[in-house]
């Protein structure tokens, strides 16, 4: 019954394809703009921890 | 609000913190919502709903297609209408909005062509043609590369957003023409069968997984816009504070 | 007001005019490019004669994209363009002539062409009145919305690519409604329908292409 599901009548090569691409570019954005979002919290961070350091020191 | 510092302009993203804070909160439940509508559009997509009369399983394909080019339309008239807002009334935020937006929303067009090309191989017998509707949704995903594109040509990022901003409205005109593209013209991609003046001529059974997914993936466009918003919002923030290091 | 118009139309006529390089070019390019074509697919009469009309019609809107860079860029570079902005002419009339000085000297060179380049593509003879006729409303067209995208990327990096990405989504219709029409008269079935639409198109872009480059323009000089 499976290998049915999975065979979707004769157009697997069809439909798993297209439900794959819709999962790759859905979860490779999310990915990207989490990974992006951490990068430049970071940044920001450090950027902003030697500002006061300079602020400081001045 | 913030006091005017001398050479800060942190009081500009007065409003965008209030955003930002508003999207922390919001984001998680976003992304719960997407994955229960998504969740359930597949479960009865795929199990519960019967296989086409004519197309077999391979319909099954239309419950990732059809969400995605509604997504691919939606996405740019979010762009459009946050472009006019910038235009018109230079709300900082609009920009964010659409610069945010176009990679998601080429993303969704991209899924659209994709999965249209391999639900038109076993149903028409071709990966593409040259209609009126693909036509003008590959114009479509060219229109979001053009959007991306001029945000990131100028070294000033406001002016790169106006420019943008000025192209999305222009581009506008091309989201009624893929809209009714398949009444005007009657051509090979089927007609319109939901959303028309008579009512939607699709099946319930087909049309509540339909409907389930489109709910997802708007839901996961509003959480990837918060999570891509609050990004650029950092992103601004860096720019300022090595302006302002640069420039003592 | 008109006499301001009628000022700067007739100079950008004799700036372009003592360089021909520049506009020579695009039509140069479309020469040559239509050329090329029969020495690429082959001589065979009747498969030249079926592609002739896409042949002109896509030769015509790359030549027509290669001398859209220079629409604003030299007035804009040299801060003529900021004297111009501030002049009381409204911003938008100052583009629609530009816009017409760059059609007389690159798009009305082009309809004027194309049915002599025409007879080397082996066009039907049914076609030619239509192509002229479909030319002369679609460059006009052409230079309007090409104008927005000139105006668009003024000072962006690598903007001659970023020109042709931004304008040629736009120029589609054109190219499918300029060809449709010569097809239909090829083809006796009544070019009319297309050239109402190509005419509609370009009603159109002359209402409109000039608010939208005037406000990129002004977003340019801010």
């Amino acid at each position: 019954m499976m290998a049915k599901f999975l065979e979707m009548g004769g157009y697997a090569v069809y439909v798993w394809p297209a439900f794959a691409v819709a999962a790759l570019v859905m979860i490779g954005l999310l990915i990207t703009s989490l990974r992006t979002l951490r990068a430049r919290e970071a940044i920001l961070k450090r950027l902003e921890a030697a500002a006061r350091r300079a602020d400081d020191g001045a | 609000m913030s006091q005017r510092r001398s050479g800060s302009s942190l009081h500009r993203f007065a409003n965008p913190s209030r955003f930002l804070r508003l999207g922390r909160r919001l984001t998680p439940w976003f992304a719960v919502l997407a994955a229960a509508f998504i969740g359930a559009g597949l479960y009865v997509g795929l199990f519960v709903a019967p296989p086409d009369y004519q197309q077999g399983e391979s319909v099954r394909i239309m419950y990732v297609h059809v969400p995605a080019a509604w997504m691919a339309l939606f996405v740019y008239s979010c762009i459009a209408a946050a472009s006019v807002a910038s235009l018109v009334w230079r709300h900082p935020l609009a920009d964010l909005i659409a610069r945010a937006s176009a990679p998601v929303g080429a993303g969704f067009t991209a899924v659209a062509l994709i999965t249209g090309s391999l639900w038109g191989q076993p149903m028409w017998g071709t990966w593409w043609v040259w209609d009126a509707r693909l036509t003008s949704v590959l114009i479509l995903f060219f229109l979001y590369l053009g959007h991306i594109a001029i945000n990131n040509a100028f070294d000033d990022p406001t002016r790169g957003a106006r420019a943008a901003a000025i192209l999305a409205v222009v581009g506008f005109v091309n989201v009624p023409i893929i809209k009714f593209s398949v009444d005007w013209w009657h051509t090979l991609h089927q007609p319109a069968s939901v959303f028309r003046l008579g009512g939607p001529t699709i099946d319930l059974s087909m049309l509540v997984p339909l409907f389930l997914m489109a709910l997802g993936f708007t839901f996961y466009y509003m959480m990837l816009l918060m999570l891509r918003v609050r990004s650029e919002i950092v992103a601004r923030k860096i720019r300022t504070v090595q302006l302002l290091q640069a420039a003592p | 007001m008109l006499a301001g118009l009628a000022a700067i139309l007739r100079r950008d006529l004799r700036l372009a005019l003592r360089q021909t390089a520049d506009n020579g070019m695009a039509v140069g390019f479309f020469v040559l490019t239509v050329i090329l074509f029969p020495l690429g697919v082959g001589p065979e009469p009747a498969v030249l004669a079926r592609v002739a009309p896409g042949i002109l019609w896509v030769t015509a809107l790359l030549a027509s994209m290669l001398s859209l860079e220079r629409l604003f860029a030299a007035d804009y570079e040299d801060g003529s363009l900021d004297l111009m902005a501030l002049a009381p002419l409204p911003l938008s009339l100052l583009v629609l002539t530009k816009c017409l000085a760059h059609w007389l000297l690159t798009g009305l060179p082009m309809v004027v062409l194309a049915p002599l380049l025409g007879l080397l593509l082996n066009l039907e003879p049914a076609g030619y009145g239509v192509l002229v006729l479909a030319m002369a409303l679609g460059t006009p067209a052409l230079a309007l919305v090409g104008a927005i995208g000139a105006a668009l990327t003024l000072g962006a990096r690598r903007g001659g690519v970023l020109l042709s990405l931004l304008v040629l989504p736009l120029y589609i219709p054109v190219l499918i409604f300029g060809v449709a029409a010569v097809d239909a008269a090829i083809y006796g079935v009544g070019a009319r329908p297309h050239l109402l639409l190509l005419g509609g198109a370009l009603l159109a872009a002359l209402a409109l292409c000039p608010l939208a480059s005037a406000a990129a323009l002004r977003q340019a000089l801010e």
